[in-house]
């Protein structure tokens, strides 16, 4: 038995350029230096990594960072999945507005994103001095942080899940109304598991991003130690004094616990296709 | 007889009209307070004091020179990532080879890889610190704190966004044509040019808008690289924070507000591509 090919031959012209290209830009932008972060761990040590994320503020942060990108996500994907099928089912006026409006996160940039909700949420804000006149605050506070990560995370769910609306087929619907269910119990049985796939997909982009978010973030957050301080800005201020040592401490836990989310929401979404037996 | 005199029957695949109103309801409020509010204040808040005030904070050395390395930095790093793009889709759809999966992967990493994060990997790996970056800095070539870093680092967060657009077309597309152009005797650019090229131009257009719109934007990682150096490693997003926290509340917000129209500006043209050429960004979508 032979081994299989590396390549398999073929007359099409370009590998070497194609490949090389390709391998050449993977590496020096991307593969080298995660792993100049993954050696500068190494050389650290893994007992001084783990004193580095035991410490309290870095413990709270990490909590913090991955709590409310959690929270902000599952927000995502409720609001999310509203929001493709309303843009997708109904028709109004402003529809397409509304439609392109759900990419404006997108295009946005974080900061300007970041001192925009500051100024709205603020307590002389728009929305912030309507919040404090029923007590609350939300600026400076852990829900500040939360607005921020649903604005940043917004697109993913809607733009995964559109798609599969669209290709859902009227017959399934008509046979399960046909059979007795009520609307609300073929959207809840029939038409939902079909979304969930896509759903998940969408949830694990916009967890991802609201993780590693630092933009939009830190103006809104007030950045008080133990309480509104995300992971990325405390890299940031160990980077600012020189610990490159604990910076990239932070760094690799934040990886691993990033990684570690994303192979779990995976498994779901093998366990859920699964159960769907296609998709 | 006319419909009027008939009663109205809902279908049944059809949400009761009261539902109905509500879901367009909570999603038209959704987006009004999540996106269109915050859109809003950029501009109000940048012509608080009147548009003379506004412009003329454009107008200042730093603030022109902040305009112009973010132009620059976009001119670089938007062509370079489009040669990986295409480059990457070709490698991976013309082509069969092992751990072909694993590549994808890889491309896709920066994605789940956090900005800050990324200028982290970026400093460890070029900073003067480091071995090879005391090299390159002996050299005359500092990466970090200057331009050729935050080019690095906007490359790395833009990373996957034209191949991955790239690829789903060219695998509906398949090979015959290409193959059917070399038989024919074309050489290799040329089957390029003029086969592939027409081919997969929208959504190659389409990844470029998505990736000019975040290059331009970008901050996590270049603040970590450029050093923040007032009219030399400054960006525009970078110049927006400086000047936000010096309390220049207008300067900040119209900077903003022009970055905010170059984005507007790069979301309508992707909205028209959505429109025009549905055809070959469906591919897209199905993928």
């Amino acid at each position: 038995m032979t081994a299989r090919p590396l390549v398999h031959k073929t007359a099409m012209p370009g590998l070497g350029l194609s490949a090389g290209i390709t391998i050449a830009m993977l590496s020096i932008v991307v593969l080298l230096p995660i792993g100049a972060l993954l050696m500068k761990g190494a050389s650290f040590g893994l007992s001084n990594v783990l004193e580095v994320v035991g410490r309290e503020r870095v413990t709270a942060s990490l909590v913090l960072s991955f709590k409310l990108s959690l929270l902000a996500a599952l927000f995502n994907l409720v609001f999310g999945v509203l929001l493709a099928w309303v843009l997708v089912r109904y028709r109004f006026p402003g529809k397409r507005l509304l439609d392109a409006a759900v990419d404006l996160p997108f295009a946005l940039p974080t900061a300007v994103a970041g001192i925009a909700l500051t100024a709205l949420y603020a307590p002389n804000g728009t929305f912030g001095s309507l919040a404090q006149s029923i007590g609350w605050k939300i600026a400076y506070t852990q829900m500040g942080i939360f607005i921020a990560l649903v604005f940043v995370g917004l697109p993913f769910v809607t733009r995964t899940v559109q798609p599969v609306i669209e290709e859902i087929e009227q017959e399934v619907e008509e046979a399960s109304a046909t059979l007795g269910a009520s609307r609300l119990y073929t959207l809840r049985h029939v038409i939902l598991p079909m979304l969930m796939p896509a759903a998940l997909t969408g949830f694990a982009l916009s967890l991802a991003r609201a993780v590693g978010e630092y933009g939009s973030v830190i103006f809104i957050a007030g950045n008080i130690p133990l309480r509104t301080e995300i992971a990325p800005l405390l890299i940031v201020i160990q980077l600012e004094e020189f610990n490159y040592d604990a910076a990239a401490a932070i760094g690799i836990a934040m990886l691993v616990i990033s990684f570690a989310m994303l192979l779990a929401i995976n498994l779901i979404q093998i366990i859920s296709r699964r159960k769907m037996g296609h998709v | 007889m006319s419909d009027a005199t008939l009663p109205r029957f809902r279908a049944a695949t059809e949400e009761a009209p009261l539902l109905r109103a509500a879901l367009i309801g909570i999603a038209v409020a959704g987006l009004t307070v999540l996106v269109f509010a915050p859109l809003i204040v950029v501009f109000a808040e940048a012509l608080k004091d009147g548009w003379l005030v506004a412009v003329q904070s454009l107008g200042n050395r730093d603030a022109r020179s902040a305009i112009h390395l973010t132009l620059l930095i976009t001119a670089i790093a938007v062509p370079a990532n489009a040669a990986f793009g295409i480059a990457a889709a070709w490698f991976i759809t013309k082509f069969d080879f092992r751990g072909k999966a694993f590549l994808i992967t890889l491309i896709d990493l920066p994605f789940s890889v956090s900005p800050v994060v990324a200028g982290l990997c970026i400093v460890l790996l070029f900073g003067a610190n480091s071995v090879l970056g005391g090299w390159l800095v002996a050299h005359g070539w500092p990466i970090v704190f200057a331009i050729p870093g935050i080019v690095l680092a906007t490359i790395f967060v833009t990373f996957p966004f034209v191949a991955r657009e790239l690829i789903p077309v060219m695998i509906e597309q398949g090979r015959a044509e290409e193959e059917a152009a070399l038989t024919l005797g074309a050489s290799g650019w040329r089957t390029f040019r003029t086969v592939t090229l027409p081919n997969i131009r929208w959504a190659l257009l389409y990844g470029t808008l998505l990736c000019t719109a975040r290059a331009m934007g970008e901050f996590g990682a270049v603040a970590v690289v450029s050093g923040k150096i007032r009219g030399q490693t400054a960006t525009m997003p970078i110049t927006i924070e400086m000047l936000y926290n010096e309390y220049l509340s207008v300067a900040a917000f119209s900077m903003a507000a022009l970055l905010t129209a170059l984005a507007l500006v790069t979301l309508l043209l992707k909205t028209l591509l959505e429109v025009t050429h549905a055809d070959q960004l469906a591919a897209i979508r199905r993928h």
